[in-house]
């Protein structure tokens, strides 16, 4: 079985996010990248159930320009075996939905048997891309799971299903699961690894290679059109508390109760 | 055009949510602005005619084995079917664990847009704007769905519940022919979390620690105290967590949970951006922190400066006799 997973470059989580002038987007002059924190638990899991033997290959999918490929040639030092990248023109623009689509459409032009993805990117933070990825290939799905087992053509995973409570599900593969803290601890890159990542393929795809009509993605197609992008609005200065430790517990206590109203 | 609203409202145990409330109140008010209807769906066992009262005309009820706990595949179906039933060209429900997954595969099934995590709605010009964090909370986005349905999960505490209007409800049973086939992904076990507290994501009072609280021993000695007299829910940084202090769960920020309570209590938090990103929406913000220079303090409603092992105990007995 093939695996394929999806992998994602975003702002690093220390990057002070700043709205360009024209309100549709950041300031991305100064910005570090990194591959998504959640994509590298889905990264690390695919590689660990290669070694045990659970798959034959582990295939990286970004959609992406090429600045994307430093962080897919790290991916690959890590232990994936290559890369699809898709690009194109007609792309920009997509929502989740036109994303979805392009990745469906060369998950399955590859052969993959299961997808691992972060449970979101922590740039959009829509989380909706894996979940329309199953639907569009009719795979079956869990999410915000941190604990995956493989047996034969059966996947149990332990998923978050809100208010502290986890469940543990069963389906059949083909599936897409998503990833989250706790499922492993991601490895680096070794020195031998970088290495070899330099003779690693990275193919390019377009919209024409994937088979895909452009006009089912990108710009045009979304369904979802982003207004306007703005910074939260400041918080009024606070007020910093004087005295020894009992005196600013019964101030504080005081202030949440008759001031702030929270208690 | 009228706005013909669909609530999804969730069950836990067989009792409404609370967030059902919050949205019916929000989807009565958008409705109300352009004479549309509001209907509610429910799936299994729940007072579903009470929520005439909360504003829903049609309330949709599906019933049956696939409606217990949750299965992705027929969840998905009955909503489609509640949707072409009630002709609503909004849906909205909570961000949680069963939409995360559910209203992605609705919006590709049907070919509808979808904006998740929203924190406010509101109606412009016949249409609906919804705004959302991106980046963790970092930068806001207002967006509108261009699709003939538009869906939306709106994260919980993001509407106050007001007094309920009053009225009542038509109560239809929903068939959406759900056949074994739908049963794709089942529970087999579900694991209920330890502690008793609310989850961070729903909670309306959070203490957090930092990685100043030293160890584990000396996080469950001051943080878990202090949360249970302030009747909150215990959080933590990441350094906390990569510590050990705290299990991943705990984790507030933007590789973990991103919160929205009325009260976040910081201890011993620096305030680094990814955790502002997480919990810089809450109303009132304590910080106390040894560092007169910890960037938390720009974001505190109130703030101490000082030693948290002795401000947190006393911190806790002030709690303990306020909310005795």
């Amino acid at each position: 079985m093939k695996i394929g997973v999806c992998l994602k470059q975003v702002p690093a989580t220390d990057t002070r996010i700043r709205v360009n002038p024209t309100n549709t987007g950041i300031l991305t002059d100064d910005v570090k990248w990194e591959i998504n924190p959640y994509d590298e638990y889905a990264l690390e899991e695919a590689i660990r159930l290669k070694q045990a033997g659970k798959g034959t290959e582990v295939v990286i999918f970004t959609l992406g320009d090429v600045a994307s490929e430093a962080r897919i040639r790290d991916g690959l030092a890590r232990g994936a075996d290559r890369a699809v990248r898709l690009d194109d023109p007609a792309f920009a623009g997509s929502d989740a939905l036109g994303k979805a689509r392009i990745l469906a459409a060369a998950l399955q032009q590859e052969g993959i048997g299961l997808v691992l993805a972060g449970r979101q990117s922590v740039d959009t933070d829509t989380g909706a891309v894996p979940a329309m990825i199953a639907e569009l290939l009719g795979w079956r799905q869990a999410s915000w799971v941190d604990k995956l087992v493989i047996e034969g053509e059966t996947f149990t995973a332990h998923r978050a299903a809100g208010g502290g409570t986890r469940e543990v599900v069963t389906g059949q593969l083909p599936a897409v699961i998503t990833c989250d803290k706790g499922l492993n601890e991601p490895r680096y890159a070794t020195l031998p690894g970088i290495m070899a990542a330099k003779k690693k393929p990275i193919v390019v795809k377009n919209a024409a290679a994937l088979g895909i009509d452009a006009g089912s993605v990108g710009a045009a197609a979304a369904l979802v059109v982003e207004e306007a992008m703005s910074l939260p609005p400041a918080r009024p200065a606070g007020r910093i508390l004087q005295g020894d430790a009992a005196t600013v517990a019964a101030e504080l206590v005081r202030l949440l109760r008759e001031e702030a109203k929270v208690i | 055009m009228p706005t013909n609203i669909l609530v999804f409202c969730e069950t836990e145990g067989g009792q409404l949510r609370k967030s059902a409330f919050e949205l019916l109140g929000k989807a009565t008010q958008l409705a109300a602005a352009t004479g549309g209807k509001v209907s509610a769906v429910v799936f299994g066992d729940a007072d579903a005619a009470s929520l005439g009262a909360w504003g829903a005309s049609t309330v949709y009820v599906a019933s049956g084995p696939a409606f217990g706990t949750y299965v992705a595949g027929a969840w998905v179906k009955a909503l489609q079917a509640a949707i072409a039933s009630s002709g609503a060209n909004v849906v909205l429900g909570s961000a949680s664990g069963v939409t995360r997954e559910a209203f992605p595969r609705l919006s590709a099934r049907i070919g509808a847009g979808l904006s998740v995590e929203c924190t406010d709605l509101r109606a412009e010009g016949g249409a609906i704007v919804g705004r959302r964090p991106v980046y963790a909370g970092k930068a806001l986005v207002d967006v509108k769905i261009k699709s003939a349905v538009g869906l939306y999960t709106v994260r919980p505490n993001s509407f106050t519940i007001g007094a309920a209007p009053g009225g009542s409800a038509s109560v239809v049973a929903l068939d959406a022919g759900i056949t074994d086939a739908d049963l794709d992904v089942k529970v087999v076990e579900t694991l209920k979390p330890a502690t008793q507290a609310v989850d961070l994501t729903e909670a309306d009072r959070i203490v957090s620690g930092g990685r100043s609280l030293k160890s584990k021993e000396s996080f469950d000695a001051i943080v878990r105290p202090l949360a249970k007299a302030a009747h909150a829910t215990p959080g933590a940084s990441r350094a906390a967590v990569d510590a050990g202090y705290a299990p991943h769960g705990d984790q507030v920020g933007q590789t973990g949970k991103v919160v929205n309570p009325s009260l976040y209590i910081a201890l011993g938090i620096s305030g680094a951006i990814q955790h502002l990103a997480g919990m810089r929406t809450s109303r009132v913000i304590v910080a106390i922190n040894k560092d007169a220079e910890a960037p938390i303090f720009q974001y505190a409603t109130y703030g101490i400066v000082g030693d948290l092992f002795e401000i947190a105990p006393a911190l806790e007995k002030e709690l303990t006799k306020a909310l005795a």
